[in-house]
């Protein structure tokens, strides 16, 4: 490989903690038990998985225009991704999807009855 | 069977890593980046066809869509094209409000109430 500059070796280590979140965060998609559960490992791969990704492409190719919209792209993902992650949960919580056998808590189920 | 279920997920892992980084050395670098999400996207699609419920179905597409926009942010940076990040934008917009609708829709309710 050819030698690189500093900010681009930066911009791949961020690549690279965003690909292990990426995968982490899949792996608790296909392993885990419960849909909620399954959510709660599947919006790690937003947080830092494909920002890091974006945050990695800006310190690579520094404030061009693949670098703004990098940043757009990051800013935007991190804004609207925990929306929807809520709405899905919410409505999966409403329209009676049963979780998994071994929950000791349902504190939403309890504040609807009240 | 717990214990087998564990062993052929490792295997398959490992094999794929070591396909990957080792066995094809004349592929560019950031092409083997690419590798690891299309196989990561390979774990969506299980949960994609395997998923009991609905709301599995709609997380699964949701991350999807998440993994689409890192494949197109590494191959902006591979081919040196910026456009393919607007690509990405786009896609998130589209994965965004198709999410919501379908979480209302879900939910039981219209979409303007």
């Amino acid at each position: 490989m050819h030698s690189l500059a500093v900010n681009q070796i930066i911009g791949y280590v961020f690549i690279g903690i965003g690909l292990i979140f990426d995968f982490f965060g899949v792996l608790g998609l296909v392993r885990l038990p419960d849909v909620y559960n399954r959510l709660q490992a599947a919006t790690k791969c937003v947080t830092f998985g494909s920002a890091g990704i974006l945050i990695g492409v800006l310190i690579y190719s520094g404030f061009t225009a693949m670098g703004f919209k990098a940043l757009i792209c990051a800013i935007f993902i991190l804004l609207t991704s925990p929306v929807s992650a809520h709405a899905i949960a919410r409505a999966a919580h409403r329209s009676g999807i049963k979780l998994t056998d071994k929950t000791i808590i349902d504190l939403y189920q309890e504040d609807k009855k009240n | 069977m717990k214990v087998i279920r564990w062993l052929i997920g490792l295997i398959i892992i490992l094999a794929f890593l070591i396909i990957n980084f080792v066995v094809f050395t004349e592929i560019p670098f950031n092409y083997k980046l690419i590798n690891i999400l299309l196989f990561c996207s390979l774990f969506v699609l299980i949960r994609v066809v395997m998923g009991p419920t609905v709301a599995d179905r709609i997380v699964a597409i949701d991350i999807l869509g998440i993994l689409i926009i890192g494949v197109c942010a590494i191959l902006a940076i591979s081919l040196d094209r910026s456009f393919y990040i607007d690509i990405g934008i786009a896609w998130g917009l589209q994965s965004f409000i198709g999410s919501l609708a379908l979480a209302k829709f879900m939910e039981g309710r219209s979409l303007d109430a």
